[in-house]
C-alpha cells in the first residue's frame, strides 16, 4: 500500500540567513551540546561519589586545555540556551512578536550570553590567581 | 463525532494522539530549570575551591543534595524531550527512528539514574 508523503516544513537551506533563524538553530545546537554535557555531569558526580582518587582523575581531565575549552563551550551554551529559552517563554505567553522586539530580544540573548560568559571566565581566572 | 473517513484514518495520516502534552511538559520543565540550573551553576562558581573535600562537604548538605537531585531529574527530562524532537526531525526511516528513540530513552535513564545515585551516595555517605 502506498504511503502518502506527509507535508514537511521547509528545510534549512530554504531560508535566507538572518538573526531569527540563526538564533533558532543556535538554540537547538546548544541544547544538543548541553545534552552531551549531562554525560560529563554524570561522570563528575560518580567520580565524586567514588572517592578522592577518582575525583582527582576527573578534575585532571576537566582542567586539561581541551577540558577548559569544552567547559567554556558548555558555559556559553547554558547561558545562551537559558536567555533564549526565556525569550521563547515570552513568545509562548503571547509577547514580543513585533519585528523590533524580536530583534532586540535576540541580540540581548546573544550579547548577554557572551557578556556573562566573559564575566564567568574573569571570575574563575581571578579566583584561580588569588 | 469524527468527520474523517475510516480509510483516511488507517492510511497513517492521523494524529500522534498525544496532543500538547509534549509541548507543555517542555515549557513546565523549562520554567523549573531557570531557578534550579542558576542555583547549581552559581553554587559551584561561588565555592571557595573545587577540591574533593570542599565539593563533597557542599553536596552532602541536605539542601544541596536535595536541589541537586531535583536539578538532575528535571534536566534529564527536559533534555530528553528536546533531543527526542531532534531525532524525530532528522531520522526518517521508521526502523532507525524507533531504534534511536529507544536507545535515547535508555541512555537518559542510565545517565540520569547514575547522577542521582551518585548524589545520594554523597548525601548518605557511602
Amino acid at each position: 500500500m502506498p504511503v502518502r508523503a506527509r507535508p514537511l516544513s521547509p528545510h534549512l537551506q530554504i531560508y535566507r540567513w538572518q538573526i531569527g533563524n540563526t538564533l533558532s538553530i543556535m538554540h537547538r545546537a546548544t541544547g544538543v551540546a548541553l545534552a552531551l554535557g549531562l554525560v560529563a555531569l554524570a561522570y563528575w558526580l560518580m567520580s565524586l561519589a567514588g572517592g578522592e582518587d577518582t575525583y582527582g582523575t576527573a578534575m585532571h581531565v576537566f582542567s586539561s586545555p581541551l577540558g577548559w575549552l569544552v567547559l567554556l563551550g558548555w558555559t556559553f551554551s547554558f547561558l545562551y540556551h537559558l536567555l533564549n529559552g526565556v525569550r521563547h517563554l515570552f513568545w509562548d505567553a503571547g509577547y514580543g512578536f513585533e519585528r523590533t522586539s524580536r530583534h532586540a530580544s535576540g541580540w540581548f540573548a546573544v550579547l548577554g550570553a557572551l557578556g556573562l560568559t566573559i564575566c564567568v571566565c574573569w571570575f574563575v581566572w581571578h579566583g584561580a590567581h588569588t | 463525532m469524527s468527520l474523517r473517513s475510516p480509510l483516511g484514518r488507517v492510511l497513517g495520516t492521523g494524529t500522534a494522539k498525544d496532543g500538547t502534552g509534549h509541548w507543555w511538559a517542555q515549557r513546565v520543565t523549562a520554567v523549573a530549570l531557570i531557578p534550579l540550573t542558576l542555583w547549581f551553576f552559581f553554587s559551584l562558581l561561588l565555592l571557595p575551591a573545587l577540591d574533593y573535600g570542599t565539593v563533597r562537604t557542599w553536596l552532602a548538605l541536605p539542601v544541596s543534595s536535595f536541589l541537586a537531585v531535583l536539578s538532575v531529574g528535571v534536566l534529564t527530562y527536559h533534555s530528553y524531550l528536546g533531543t527526542t524532537v531532534v531525532i524525530e526531525d532528522y531520522v526518517h526511516a521508521a526502523a532507525a527512528k524507533v531504534f534511536t528513540l529507544m536507545l535515547l530513552r535508555f541512555l537518559y535513564v542510565l545517565f540520569g539514574g547514575a547522577s542521582i545515585f551518585a548524589i545520594l551516595r554523597v548525601a548518605f555517605g557511602s
